[in-house]
């Protein structure tokens, strides 16, 4: 029997006011694996990543976590609040902004949901919450609060954030374009280790070096169409379209 | 005996009409508070059915003197066949028209709130309440503390309207015992010094939750 796909999607199509923004995009992301989604800005590439956990409602088409359908119960109609809250609770998504919640902790940041949506003990949720800090290099700013952060500290703490739902799938959207130069590092290498450490992963970014040491497929979407889909190799070194030679031509000079 | 005297050998009935004014102002602030939360709440969700009747609401208590609405619930609702007594009436009139400014006042704030905060609660599969419960509402009231501060000081004035629906608070005392003795001065100087007293209070209090707002870097807000 075939591996269900942690992520699978179909013929996915979404406009926002008549504007097309992805039309009959399909992708499996199978257990484990890193996919990286490029594009130029407007390609449609974080609408697509924010229709995995239903923050854009597709148009056409559908999404499947784990198996299960999201958005759309199994009796046809759109799924209740509750119920989606559960799918999503199964995705982490880690943001541009940051988008901590300033009134807490870090550590309560990172507490917050497991207490509250998984039902954890708040005993638990803090052993699970300073074993992500740690992962992230955050254990020493556990007591202080967001707007004392720099902005990769701030990314490292939603990451945490995100895993300690224990995600099938973590979903980062542009996740060090909001950072200054010098902090992408810190942020990138985070989620390198999280590759390493065999999580599932989609991510939005413009960092091509990391894209290409990272990913097990890249993907590139153009005006809402995937044109290229292949490994970081084969994309990087012989792309198959003079669109994508192009971009990565002036995103990625040839060192 | 001096008018200072006769005051102090009343101090009973101004103690008793402190004891009635802090009772009330502390009981319907909270619940105007929670009434203004709750109304918020229902505004925030997808129920176009519940918008129009909440607004009419929130806009018509916003509308209208607050002493009409303790006239109205007193002495115009038992015609009605509802009857209260003066207290209770009272405090549904404060209830319901600070707890309609409390609304307005959060509901100003909750539409500068930052979307992206909100999207990272869905996406960590926050229902509905819980998000609002924990992410949005604490950070309305620290971004709002002056604003609601200032409505709460309105509140504590507005009990004293309650004197003429018969509440016998803080300015009935001071009202009754001017009256008996003629001694207004006395009497409304040491009514002032008493809601000097609560004011005093809530300014401590509303200092308390500016000082945790800017240990979270609320301070500008």
């Amino acid at each position: 029997m075939p591996e269900t796909a942690a992520v699978s999607i179909r013929k996915l199509s979404k406009s926002f006011d008549g504007t097309e923004v992805l039309r009959d995009v399909s992708l499996e992301v199978k257990p484990g694996e890193v996919v990286s989604i490029l594009g130029s800005s407007g390609s449609g590439k974080s609408t697509l990543l924010r229709c995995i956990n239903w923050l854009e409602q597709p148009d056409r088409g559908d999404i499947h976590i784990d198996g299960d359908r999201i958005g759309v119960s199994d009796s046809g109609k759109a799924m209740s609040r509750r119920e989606l809250a559960s799918m999503r609770a199964r995705l982490g998504m880690v943001f541009q902004g940051f988008n901590l919640w300033p009134h807490l902790s870090v550590v309560r940041n990172v507490t917050e949901a497991p207490i509250h949506v998984l039902g954890l003990s708040k005993a638990q949720a803090e052993e699970r919450a300073m074993a992500l800090l740690e992962k992230v290099g955050m254990v020493e700013k556990r007591d202080d609060y967001p707007y004392t952060l720099s902005g990769g500290q701030k990314q490292r703490v939603a990451i945490a954030r995100a895993l300690a739902m224990q995600p099938k799938v973590m979903l980062f959207d542009e996740p060090t374009s909001a950072l200054d130069p010098e902090l992408v590092g810190e942020v990138l290498g985070v989620i390198k280790d999280l590759s390493k450490e065999g999580y599932t992963m989609v991510l939005v970014t413009h960092e091509m070096e990391f894209a290409r040491a990272v990913s097990d497929q890249v993907v590139f979407l153009d005006k809402g169409i995937i044109i290229e889909k292949s490994h970081p190799s084969e994309f990087f070194v012989n792309p198959k379209t003079d669109r994508v030679r192009r971009f990565l031509e002036l995103e990625a000079p040839v060192v | 005996m001096s008018n200072w005297e006769i005051l102090w050998s009343s101090r009973d009935v101004f103690l008793d009409g402190f004891y009635n004014t802090l009772q009330l102002f502390g009981i319907s602030a909270v619940l105007a508070f929670l009434l203004g939360a709750a109304l918020v709440f229902l505004l925030e969700g997808s129920r176009p059915r519940l918008r129009i009747p909440l607004r009419i609401f929130i806009d018509g208590m916003r509308m209208l003197p607050f002493l009409i609405l303790a006239y109205l619930l007193y002495y115009g609702l038992p015609s009605a066949g509802i009857r209260m007594s003066a207290w209770y009436a009272g405090l549904t009139a404060l209830v319901l028209y600070h707890g309609a400014y409390f609304a307005e006042i959060l509901r100003g704030c909750r539409t500068t709130f930052a979307q992206g905060q909100v999207e990272a609660a869905i996406a960590q599969g926050f229902s509905l309440p819980g998000m609002f419960l924990r992410i949005i509402l604490p950070q309305l009231i620290l971004k709002t503390r002056g604003l609601m501060g200032n409505q709460l000081i309105i509140l504590l004035k507005d009990t004293a309207f309650l004197v003429i629906i018969t509440v016998r608070e803080l300015t009935a005392a001071a009202n009754s015992l001017s009256s008996t003795y003629f001694i207004p001065m006395e009497a409304f100087i040491v009514v002032i010094g008493f809601y000097w007293l609560i004011s005093i209070g809530l300014e401590q209090f509303i200092k308390l939750i500016g000082r945790y707002g800017a240990k979270r870097g609320f301070e500008n807000a």
